[in-house]
């Protein structure tokens, strides 16, 4: 009982830290000097970088998606609303959420690592006793490049997904590519673009903070820097899902779902 | 090198006004007490080291001088400023002022030495003094004797010339003031002769004051004006190396008598 109240005051300990690293990263957002030369850069090394890995794992998605669908489509007689079906489940729920969870892996645990490491090695001491802010220049440039680039992979997630969901009709049944994508982008609708782009950007945040607050606040030592970014990889992957339930749910209200 | 760097404070009086001044220095980590009450000043020109055993509160106490660390009581007046007092600011401008070399040199490994030795310059324009950014990186790089390794990434580096580069980036700023923490742990004898041999000269050169942290008594032989052992959390003993080495009290005796045994291992 004792360990289950231990266990629950460093759960609620560790919420109070991050929403407050959290506030101190929208406090220090928009106060000069700001650092857009290596927030690009970030957006180059987290965007640009994670596009392969994304647009692949989108692709292979979009296929296999299509050929798992089509017998039931098939023995229902509605193989003609695939094109609509695939779109909807992908630009709602499949594509923010597999290119989030990719980058939760790929960029949280990097970035994870990556500050970590600086803190160990002392570099983030270094730069704040050089009259640099760390804090600014390390944690504000990757978050914001987080938030601004997963919107985008998503996109192209979403985009090449679909691309390889016509491959597959296209082998396998008698679909043109306009008709396709004329069905895709005839069934969707607003409410399931905003919804699925602005949840996107939350995602973001969350890889960006989580990664962020893990890399820059680890324990000393290389074990520290492990544990950082394989905590950043297990805490971002589970709040994507509460935040993806929470985006579901708002959706709801404002859209017909 | 611009050699008209030193500066000389005065008070009220007239008088010379240290350059660092710490009272009643106070730091704990839980109930753990590890400064008790330290007092030190420095002056312009001077180089202090401060010697003491493993976990004496030595790297804490120059973390608390550039507020890396929060106090718990006490005063430092760094350059006539009260350092808790500052706000961001402030602090980042006194932080230029004082140059801080790490043990492990803190070299920003994605970056190459160029880059390195920039970084701080970007960020101060107002401390290149209208010169041209890429001669000051060189120049500055010649003092260390390091100009060829100018595009080299850190993990190129061997651990002296990490030190070397480190160093050159302390000077970038041209700080008053250097706090050096273990210039030469870990370094092999003739690489640490080195350093210090460097750090001697970038004194004559820019007239800086030198707040020297080190375990090597050779180093603090040949580089201290005047030596602090730091012990139970005080400065428990002082002055310069040769008083301390024939001081008769049980204490300091016993801990160069320590030091000895531990060279000679």
């Amino acid at each position: 009982m004792l360990g289950f109240i231990n266990t629950l005051k460093r759960f609620f300990k560790e919420v109070g830290a991050v929403t407050n690293f959290t506030y101190k990263f929208f406090s220090q957002s928009f106060r000069r000097p700001i650092e857009w030369k290596e927030t690009l850069h970030q957006c180059y090394t987290i965007g640009i970088q994670s596009l392969f890995l994304v647009t692949a794992t989108g692709f292979i998605m979009g296929a296999v998606l299509s050929l798992q669908l089509r017998p039931t489509m098939l023995r229902f007689g509605a193989i003609s609303y695939m094109p609509d079906m695939i779109s909807v489940a992908f630009i709602r729920e499949i594509g923010p959420v597999l290119t989030a969870l990719i980058c939760a892996g790929k960029i949280g645990s990097g970035i994870g690592a990556e500050l970590g490491s600086m803190k160990v090695t002392e570099q983030i001491d270094a730069m704040e006793v050089s009259g640099t802010n760390p804090f600014k220049f390390l944690v504000v440039s990757r978050v914001w490049a987080c938030i601004i680039m997963l919107p985008l992979l998503v996109i192209a997630a979403d985009i090449v997904g679909l691309l390889g969901s016509y491959l597959i009709e296209s082998s396998k049944g008698q679909i043109s590519f306009t008709l396709y994508f004329n069905r895709v982008f005839g069934v969707l609708v607003l409410g399931d673009l905003i919804p699925a782009t602005i949840k996107s950007f939350f995602f973001g945040l969350v890889i960006g903070i989580i990664g962020c607050y893990k890399g820059y606040y680890s324990d000393k030592g290389t074990v520290g820097v492990g544990k950082a970014a394989n905590m950043a990889v297990v805490i971002t992957s589970l709040l994507l899902f509460v935040v993806d339930f929470i985006a579901v749910l708002v959706a709801d209200i404002f859209y017909v779902i | 090198m611009n050699k008209d760097l030193s500066i000389d404070i005065k008070d009220n009086q007239g008088h010379f006004a240290p350059l660092i001044e710490i009272k009643g220095l106070k730091k704990s980590f839980g109930p753990k007490e590890v400064l008790k009450g330290f007092n030190l000043q420095l002056f312009t020109k001077e180089n202090v080291v401060i010697v003491g055993k493993s976990g004496s509160g030595k790297s804490v106490l120059i973390k608390c001088l550039v507020r890396l660390m929060e106090i718990d009581e006490g005063e430092i007046v760094v350059l006539g400023k009260r350092i808790p007092d500052l706000n961001r600011e402030e602090l980042d401008h006194i932080r230029t002022e004082v140059g801080f070399l790490f043990q492990g040199s803190a070299l920003y490994d994605s970056m190459t030495v160029r880059e390195n030795l920039r970084f701080p310059l970007r960020r101060h324009p107002e401390r290149k003094l209208g010169k041209d950014e890429d001669a000051l990186i060189l120049e500055v790089l010649k003092s260390v004797g390091l100009a060829d390794a100018i595009n080299l990434m850190p993990s190129e580096l061997s651990g002296g010339m990490k030190r070397r580069v480190a160093l050159a980036r302390t000077l970038i700023l041209k700080p008053k003031i250097i706090l050096y923490d273990e210039p030469t742990t870990g370094l092999d004898p003739i690489t640490a002769n080195e350093i210090i041999q460097l750090m001697l000269k970038i004194q004559i050169d820019l007239n800086t004051a030198s707040l020297i942290i080190t375990h090597d008594m050779d180093c603090a032989r040949v580089i201290s004006n005047r030596m602090i052992i730091l012990q139970d959390g005080i400065n428990y003993a002082e002055g310069t190396y040769s008083e301390l080495s024939k001081s008769k009290d049980p204490k300091v005796k016993a801990f160069f008598k320590e030091v000895q045994i531990r060279t000679n291992e």
